[in-house]
């Protein structure tokens, strides 16, 4: 019983088009952990009957929409949820697609790990470095090669380290340190939930193994404490009369009641008088944890400012360099003015310079063509109105983003990367 | 060295909790909607842990059907006087009076569908700009595609092909004058995170979840309770069951199934070993495989 209670979360996120077996390998970790249910799987036989197909189509189980079931393709970012005793699981699940960028990068935004999938007749082709360029920019911790479709090659061990070796020549260019490799059948199970009978000269660990023992620990920032304040409570109430916290999720480091910090933009300073939940006082708090904190001095706080120690603070800055994805399938104009969001605070900002359009596929700079459009990830310069306190994305993921947002329409137009 | 790792819960409450902190920031006129079903329990849990020691700062909303069980009622009353918050009820009865809604006829009609008038015009009286529902990815496949900040247009329709982007933590409330946004802060939580968290919590919920004896009788392959708003055929003869409720709806669509749970451990280890979805015993997601999808594009829950 009490086992349950004491799971970890893992969210991670898939990319593959129609062929891969991307859709068989989740069918196939959600089947064999059980997390399919009766009238789900009866549902999609009927679905998949009315269709003519032969087998239970799995991909059903993740097409949400009436769109895609019809059209047999994933257009959004499906989410699906399993567990094992020992870790839950959210699972992002996007179309690969070049043409889906943007849904792609959205799916990374919060994962802890991306699984990459390569067919094994095929090797590593274009879509694989996409994605692996993917993960790399929105600086996924983990990345899990998952080599698929064994079976069509006669499970054998040349194939897989060929493959293996291809990658690594490709992927030492990225920014990502935990590579793993599994080779895999999906369709069959093999060293997805249990280990391949055909597969004996392979002695790493399963799929599912690797999710539930890769350490995630450590994907959060630790060291650099950064609270963005996201409201001020108060009370008003007889009992709490000057009660005034300040709430927020910490985005970085370890805050502690006593602990010296610096409000900023303002630059007063403070103590830690307290840091409150519903449960009580804590003796400390870490991201991603959402609390309330009390200062020992009435200092004016609110809404998208941010507390820090005061000898680690983040950057102040108006000009901001960013990798950028365009998300709106109306182009951006140079003269518009958008909102930018970042954390907790909101301000103006143009985009001012465009430095190179980065081809996802090869890595390739274009400085000739710098017409950005939807899907397009590009190296930006923004210009605010007022500045912003920023870290780079590569150290913390909170404090390092930014989106932009259509003044007339509202739509969200861009994400950004902060460098 | 401690070891800075939080359990899935303490994560998922951590989320839960800053997106009721961001409706707050960036809405002027937010509120829950309240059925008093057990996801809309958790969702004021959160938030009164999210204000503390404030009030929840949002009325809450029951659109009522007419057709509840008794139970909920009490339980809806005694949370408002707990909390000292403000309940608004939109009542499906008027919408149908003032001929808004038009009650649907023979032996399956229910008063589900009739919900989208009454909590759209509920919206427009009140003018809320967010309204905080209980809806998670898990529950059903058109659900599993919702953004925690899902916009709606002046008509309260869902666009599902058209949503924004959503990445990071960072979610984009900007409208119009007569829009308004469904929030949803138990996105990422499932049935099990749910009954988990009620064990852990200790949450107060409707009578209804644990297993007891109750008069139902057999009917699209689940047992629906004996009320005065059910219409019984010749063949139908109803008998004592020992059953509990997985979800809670309209008394006249929500099933339950026979169990012997009667404490938050047994559901739990229940709901572990559950071969059926929670929403299977629910009739209106049963009329066709998009029924779900359709009846949120035109601005239900």
């Amino acid at each position: 019983m009490n086992t349950y209670l004491e799971m970890e979360l893992l969210r991670f996120t898939t990319a593959g088009s129609v062929d891969d077996g991307k859709s068989t390998l989740i069918g196939r970790l959600l089947f064999d952990t059980k997390s399919i249910f009766e009238d789900q799987l009866n549902q999609v036989e009927r679905s998949s009957h009315r269709k003519g197909l032969a087998q239970a189509d799995l991909s059903l189980l993740t097409d949400g929409l009436k769109d895609e079931r019809e059209q047999g393709i994933t257009i959004d970012v499906a989410y699906r949820y399993f567990a094992t005793p020992k870790r839950k699981f959210i699972i992002a699940d996007t179309p690969g697609h070049i043409q889906y960028t943007r849904n792609m990068i959205t799916g990374a935004s919060t994962a802890n790990c991306a699984l990459v999938l390569i067919d094994a007749r095929h090797g590593v082709v274009e879509q694989t470095c996409r994605h692996a360029i993917i993960a790399s920019l929105l600086q996924i911790p983990h990345l899990i090669v998952c080599i698929n479709k064994m079976d069509l090659v006669g499970y054998q061990e040349t194939i897989f380290q060929k493959i293996k070796i291809n990658f690594e020549h490709f992927s030492s260019k990225l920014d990502i340190t935990d590579i793993r490799f599994i080779p895999i059948s999906a369709l069959n199970g093999d060293n997805v939930v249990n280990r391949s009978e055909e597969m004996s000269w392979y002695e790493g660990s399963t799929l599912l193994y690797t999710l539930e023992n890769l350490h995630i620990g450590s994907d959060y920032n630790h060291i650099d404490c950064r609270f963005p304040v996201q409201t001020v409570i108060r009370p008003k109430t007889a009992p709490y009369h000057d009660f005034r916290g300040y709430a927020g999720r910490i985005a970085g480091g370890v805050f502690k009641p006593g602990d010296e910090i610096t409000v900023l933009p303002s630059g007063f300073t403070s103590k830690i008088k307290s840091i409150e939940t519903f449960n009580g006082p804590l003796s400390e708090a870490f991201a991603p944890m959402s609390v309330t904190i009390h200062l020992t001095d009435d200092v004016g706080v609110s809404r998208g400012d941010m507390l820090v120690r005061s000898h680690n603070q983040p950057d102040l800055n108006q000009d901001i360099e960013i990798m950028m994805c365009w998300l709106d399938n109306k182009a951006p104009h140079p003269k518009s003015t958008y909102i930018i969001k970042h954390t907790t605070s909101e301000a103006k900002a143009i985009i001012k310079k465009i430095r190179y359009k980065l081809d996802v596929n090869t890595l390739h700079r274009n400085v000739e063509n710098l017409n950005i459009g939807m899907n397009d990830v590009a190296r930006v310069q923004l210009r605010t109105t007022k500045p912003l306190l920023t870290d780079a994305y590569r150290k913390n993921r909170t404090t390092g983003s930014i989106i932009l947002i259509d003044e007339s329409t509202h739509e969200t137009v861009a994400a950004g990367m902060i460098i | 060295m401690s070891n800075y790792n939080l359990t899935h819960l303490d994560e998922l409450e951590s989320e839960s909790i800053f997106i009721l902190r961001e409706v707050f920031a960036q809405f002027e006129n937010p509120c829950i909607l309240f059925s008093g079903g057990k996801d809309s329990i958790v969702v004021t849990h959160l938030a009164k842990k999210a204000f503390y020691p404030a009030k929840i700062p949002f009325p809450l909303v029951h659109i009522d059907t007419g057709h509840n069980f008794p139970e909920t009622m009490v339980f809806r009353d005694q949370i408002v006087a707990d909390l000292e918050v403000r309940l608004i009820v939109g009542l499906v009865q008027e919408s149908i009076n003032s001929g808004r809604s038009k009650e649907e006829r023979g032996k399956t009609a229910s008063r589900n569908a009739l919900q989208t008038n009454t909590l759209l015009d509920t919206i427009d009286l009140h003018q809320f700009d967010a309204c905080v529902g209980g809806a998670r990815r898990d529950e059903e496949k058109a659900r599993a595609k919702e953004r925690f900040f899902s916009h709606r247009d002046e008509f309260g329709q869902w666009d599902p092909k058209n949503q924004r982007p959503e990445l990071w933590n960072m979610f984009n409330g900007k409208h119009d004058q007569g829009e308004h946004f469904r929030v949803f802060p138990l996105s990422n939580w499932t049935e099990m995170d749910i009954w988990q968290y009620i064990l852990a919590e200790n949450i107060q919920i409707p009578s209804l979840y644990f297993a007891h004896l109750r008069k139902v009788i057999r009917r699209n392959d689940t047992w629906l309770p004996i009320s005065e708003h059910i219409h019984l055929n010749e063949t139908e003869t109803p008998i004592q069951k020992k059953i509990r409720f997985r979800t809670l709806g309209d008394i006249t669509i929500t099933g339950g199934d026979e169990s012997d749970a009667d404490t938050l451990e047994k559901i739990v280890d229940e709901v572990a070993a559950a071969r059926q979805t929670e929403r299977g015993n629910r009739a209106d997601d049963k009329r066709s495989e998009t029924s779900m999808e359709d009846r949120k594009k035109q601005g239900y829950f």
